[in-house]
């Protein structure tokens, strides 16, 4: 009877929050609709032209005009409705869906209101998003391996880092590809290394992931002060540049936004698809998976608990170590100190926001790119808001978005656990 | 779950660290040996002399320990570390892993930057406490934010937390570019300076002109005290400890969930906050970008290696402080960049955090620890 008792209220706290959470968005969504019509609407006049052609371009499509003040109101309308359906009867189905449309909506709105008058490129900026979405999307991809054999990797940043730092000097050495081998080995390491300290000595998960995170930081910050400096030869890797695929990078919009990128780009797609495959079709990806739910389970199945988990978490590092090369080899060719600048946090973030899913971790690095080049190129059109503030706004869109969408997401349900076998 | 069960866990885990030598004193300090011999080898291997890792290890040892100075640099680098570290640890107790610290100092240290410069005439009694309190009211507030998130929808703090950080730099960059608070003559991101009247007093110039030391260390060992009372001897620590322990049985014994979880940010938002004040306040006078310097970050480290216990925080935030004073005087007079006291603090969180590494590594020091 207790059971019961204690599961009712359970239910009944769950519910609550539930009804809470719907009701907060609510609030969110009306402010949204208040904030776009007074801050988009009211002052604003004139067409907003976004240009769909990049130079050199197969065909040439006429830029996409939109007047920019029946859009805005139309917009704030639409979100005000949003906002009040979530106070109706049977809201919280609704939540998510409707308060990630009404996201995008404002966002359309803003562009309108910043392009009014002027033009802008729409396709430049979605290629950047493309672009600045690797490295977010391979670390939660990293995450996501780890994580569903309930291995919490905090050390994503540290793989990251230390991809790009062993991308330039192998680049240097041996050449782009030399570097992307060495590079990726060597996220591997580091995600073996992970594995030994929390699998075989049972350390801490978060201690162990902080504590690589700082050896490598100090590491590669040491070589390249006390050696880089030194010998500039060993920093001075080769670039790998962007390449069409034939056909398809001649379809307007979509082939220079995905069909006109490096390598870094297509590997992120490819390695997104094998894991998902990996993970949810393949006879060992429901092992791992088995292992990061219940590992007791797994265990009494004869499922080797420690090696599903010294393979996955290698397999992440591995793949941190191929999106760490982003940094150098895919972009400047040199190693700086920290310069993945809290990336690897970001992915992390990306990881659980896409719900321990690899396509949903790409999907979230793609929201954080387009962030992340919606505010360099807005620097361009010159806005009345201050720059700092139009950075801040993606951070500030995915409180929201995690407040409003993953409340109610779930973790591999061992996660963080370590596993001592009897 | 019972309540008593939750008692009996807190007491278990609490009597058992308490008395394990093994635990407390041999393996921190063959993690610092190994670490430094560790150190030695990249050294080695970066192609440092013998002479010179020689030299960098005795400037390490006398840069932090050596002199009044060196002492004077310790506990003024272990001052923000301790604070900070104490907001984590405190968290880390209730069950939240809070990034946030980073953020959390830069707006403290901004509220006392403002406060400090804004009431010309004030008297230092007054002055100095109004700008540790907007501090530490600061940080609460940001803090406060992911713990009410969490509480209110079951967003994870671990995701708020870094986003409100990446929005407190720019915030802080905003700040720094604009009036009231840039200084008028300058074009470059900079605060104006705070009034003597709010400036952390220097305790130890009268022995030696050049000392930084600051009241700072008597804000943070007084956080160590109070922290160390909130979580063992009032029942919202208990709260807090049972909540981070096991949430659900918590819940069923009646405590408020929600609430502890706000509380909680919200007190280690304040203690992150002190630490900034401490920056700005004690040792810099003014903020600049990044003023912060990473302490946010390695203060979870504080944390960790400190096993979340007040004391254990303040011993990390020494050793912290230690390797930082050391690492400058190792790299002016050794050559060797303070980089490398980075790879050293990882190695001794990771010797610490794994006794059966240790215990592999060097079975002869470790025969008695049990397990």
């Amino acid at each position: 009877m207790a059971v019961t008792e204690t599961m009712a209220t359970g239910m009944k706290a769950l519910e609550f929050s539930r009804r809470r959470q719907t009701q907060v968005a609510g609030w969110l969504l009306l402010a949204l609709a208040v904030f776009v019509a007074v801050v988009f609407a009211l002052p604003v006049e004139g067409e907003a032209a976004f240009r769909l052609t990049l130079p050199g371009d197969a065909f040439a499509v006429p830029n996409l005009t939109v007047p920019a003040q029946p859009y805005a109101y139309v917009v704030a309308a639409l979100l005000a409705f949003f906002g009040v359906r979530q106070f109706m009867p049977g809201a919280a189905r609704w939540t998510g869906i409707l308060l990630g449309i009404g996201l995008l909506l404002a966002v359309t709105a803003f562009l309108t209101w910043a392009t009014a008058g002027k033009s802008f490129s729409l396709t430049g900026m979605l290629q950047a998003t493309v672009v600045r979405a690797v490295p977010i999307a391979l670390g939660g991809l990293a995450g996501v391996l780890c994580e569903r054999v309930a291995v919490i990797n905090i050390a994503i940043e540290g793989m990251l880092l230390a991809g790009a730092f062993a991308g330039a000097v192998a680049g240097s050495l041996l050449g782009g590809v030399g570097g992307l081998v060495v590079a990726t080995a060597v996220g591997g390491l580091f995600g073996l290394l992970l594995a030994l300290l929390v699998v075989t000595y049972r350390v801490d998960q978060i201690i162990a992931g902080v504590a690589i995170n700082l050896l490598v930081l100090g590491l590669t910050s040491y070589a390249s002060s006390q050696v880089l400096t030194q010998y500039r030869f060993l920093n001075n890797a080769p670039v790998f540049r962007a390449f069409d695929v034939p056909l398809l990078s001649d379809i307007p919009v979509v082939g220079p936004v995905l069909f006109k990128q490096n390598l870094f780009v297509y590997g992120a797609w490819i390695l997104v698809a094998i894991a998902t495959y990996y993970l949810f079709h393949t006879r060992t990806g429901l092992r791992a998976r088995a292992v990061g739910e219940h590992p007791e389970a797994a265990d009494t199945l004869g499922i080797d608990v420690f090696r599903m988990r010294y393979i996955n978490v290698t397999l992440g590092g591995l793949v941190a170590g191929f999106g760490g090369a982003w940094f150098t080899l895919g972009s400047v060719g040199r190693f700086d100190d920290n310069m993945t600048d809290g990336r690897g946090f970001i992915a992390l973030a990306a990881m659980i926001f896409g719900r321990w899913h690899p396509v949903g971790a790409l999907m979230a690095a793609l929201v954080f790119g387009f962030a992340d080049s919606l505010q360099q190129k807005l620097a361009i059109l010159g806005t009345p808001i201050p720059s700092e503030f139009l950075a801040m706004a993606p951070y500030i869109a995915t409180i929201v978005l995690v407040a409003g969408l993953i409340g109610r997401a779930r973790p591999p349900a061992a996660d963080g656990k370590p596993y001592i076998k009897d | 779950m019972r309540q008593e069960t939750v008692t009996e866990e807190v007491l278990r885990r609490a009597v058992v660290s308490r008395f394990d030598v093994g635990q407390l004193v041999i393996v921190p300090v063959l993690a610092v040996v190994l670490a430094l011999l560790i150190g030695g080898i990249i050294m080695l291997a970066t192609g440092v002399g013998f002479p010179a890792i020689g030299r960098s290890y005795v400037a390490l040892f006398t840069g932090s320990l050596g002199s009044a100075y060196a002492i004077s640099e310790t506990l003024t680098a272990a001052a923000p570390l301790t604070l900070a570290g104490l907001g984590i640890a405190l968290a880390f107790r209730a069950g939240l892993f809070n990034i946030g610290a980073e953020g959390q100092i830069l707006l403290g240290g901004m509220a006392a930057v403002v406060v400090g410069f804004s009431f010309p005439g004030l008297p230092i009694a007054i002055h100095l406490p109004l700008a540790l309190i907007a501090a530490a009211v600061a940080g609460a507030a940001w803090a406060a934010i992911a713990g009410w998130l969490r509480a209110a929808t079951g967003a994870h703090e671990v995701i708020t937390t870094i986003m409100l950080n990446l929005t407190c730099y720019r915030l802080v960059d905003y700040m720094l570019r604009n009036p009231p608070v840039q200084r008028p003559d300058r074009a470059d991101p900079i605060s104006r300076s705070v009034l003597e009247s709010a400036k952390l007093p220097h305790l130890l110039d009268w022995l030696e002109p050049g000392l930084r030391l600051h009241a700072g260390i008597i804000v943070a060992a007084l956080a160590v005290v109070f922290v160390a009372w909130l979580l063992f001897r009032t029942t919202i620590g208990f709260e807090f400890r049972a909540a981070g322990l096991n949430p659900d049985a918590a819940r069923y014994a009646g405590m408020r969930a929600g609430l502890i979880i706000v509380l909680v940010m919200a007190i280690a938002g304040a203690l992150a906050g002190l630490a900034g004040a401490n920056q700005v306040l004690g040792v810099l006078g003014r903020a600049s970008p990044n003023f912060s310097g990473g302490i946010g970050f390695d203060a979870i480290a504080v944390a960790l290696l400190g096993r979340s216990h007040p004391v254990g925080v303040l011993l990390s935030g020494l050793l912290f402080g230690a390797l930082e004073a050391g690492g400058r005087q190792m790299q002016a007079l050794a050559g060797v960049s303070l980089d490398l006291i980075g790879v050293i603090q990882a190695l001794i969180i990771i010797f610490i955090a794994a006794p059966m590494l240790v215990r592999t590594i060097a079975p002869w020091a470790l025969r008695r620890m049990a397990r």
